[in-house]
């Protein structure tokens, strides 16, 4: 444990594992500075260093492993509840025999997830990140290298469910995806809007939820366009797989491109 | 709660370029954080002091400039100030704009001795 700011403390720790493997326990970086200190002349160092940097730093390591492999790698944020792992589960199951996916999970605690994607036959990693709120980028990193994701494939990396945090992380995605539904309010982008500026996809799932509730769809996406006019829009509900041919096409589509950029 | 990861952040980079200059001591830490930067900077007071504690900030005065956002009308070319992310234009209402300040998060100087 660090006694520093008790992060890595029992229950607290990080872990990053495959279902039903041995679990290591992971330690993150954090300096510490000890001791007496002697007096000596001011000096003012000009810094002007982002504070993001060492994340931003290996995420560009990770974005710079995917592009050379032709890993189309995705970022899944949303708030706890909103579908992310059905939307996920529901995609693997109806896409696994056109493309190679491999599954990265966040979550503080639990491989109740991993062992969703795992049911499915589809490479998954768990990551637990205890106390954390969100995934950075040295994690992807190392559950990367645990999954040894193949040339041409898809990279899912469920991110905690939480819509504050995780929108300062850059991981080395290619895409962002930020999942909604229909039954959290139509304001929720400029209630949280950080997460929608730092997207480049919203998907609206629940739909089939429509006539139960008094939802304005159109309401929801001139909010989040107001926050992020690049935004594109999927309308889906996992449960009943309506939509859901649209989100595939651009998935093919992405796979497609990327696959032409490299030849 | 990331303001701890920040905050960790913080100590990391002073670390780094306090014993970089070879010096043994941070007197102040200059840090400048945009209004839109997703950094609450009540947050970051609370956890600051736990994450500095044993490091090279424990005793370090700390200064944060905040910089106020701002945004560039993509129809009008209006440069305004943004209060918050979703502000349109104050003059033809378009909600096109590029954010050209407010999102920095970064150390802007050390004082070291």
């Amino acid at each position: 444990m660090c006694g520093t700011c008790g992060c890595g403390s029992g229950d607290g720790s990080i872990t990053i594992a495959k279902p039903k493997q041995e679990i290591k326990q992971y330690s993150h970086d954090h300096e510490h500075h000890h001791g007496e200190h002697h007096h000596h002349h001011k000096t003012v160092i000009d810094i002007e260093k982002d504070i993001l940097q060492q994340n931003n730093v290996e995420a560009a390591r990770n974005r710079g492993y995917f592009e050379a492999k032709n890993i189309f790698a995705i970022n899944l944020v949303s708030s706890p509840g909103s579908g992310k792992t059905s939307i996920l589960e529901r995609t693997l199951k109806d896409l696994k025999e056109d493309l190679d996916f491999y599954v990265i999970e966040g979550d503080q605690q639990t491989f109740n997830d991993a062992n969703r994607i795992d049911a499915l036959d589809i490479p998954v990693v768990q990551i637990n990140t205890g106390k954390g709120c969100h995934l950075e980028s040295n994690m992807i990193y190392d559950a990367v290298k645990q999954l040894q994701p193949k040339d041409n494939s898809i990279l899912m990396i469920e991110n905690v469910g939480n819509l504050v945090c995780p929108s300062m992380f850059d991981l080395g995605e290619k895409k962002r995806v930020v999942i909604l539904s229909i039954t959290e309010g139509e304001d929720k982008p400029i209630k949280y809007p950080d997460m929608f500026l730092s997207s480049d996809i919203c998907i609206i799932n629940k739909i089939d939820l429509l006539p139960h509730l008094n939802f304005d769809i159109e309401k929801l996406k001139e909010y989040a366009l107001r926050v992020n006019h690049h935004l594109e829009f999927f309308e889906v509900s996992a449960t009943t797989g309506q939509g859901m041919e649209n989100w595939y096409s651009w998935l093919k589509t992405q796979m497609a491109e990327a696959e032409l950029n490299n030849s | 709660m990331h303001e701890l990861s920040i905050a960790i952040g913080i100590v990391n980079i002073a670390d780094k370029e306090c014993k970089k200059s070879g010096k043994e001591k941070v007197e102040l830490i200059e840090l400048e954080i945009g209004t839109l930067s997703g950094i609450q900077l009540d947050s970051l007071e609370y956890v600051w002091e736990a994450a500095v504690k044993d490091t090279i900030l424990e005793k370090s005065e700390r200064k944060i400039h905040q910089i106020q956002a701002q945004a560039i009308c993509l129809e009008c070319e209006l440069p305004y100030k943004l209060d918050h992310i979703y502000d349109g234009c104050p003059i033809c209402n378009s909600y096109f704009r590029n954010i050209i300040k407010g999102q920095e998060l970064r150390v802007k100087s050390l004082e070291v001795s």
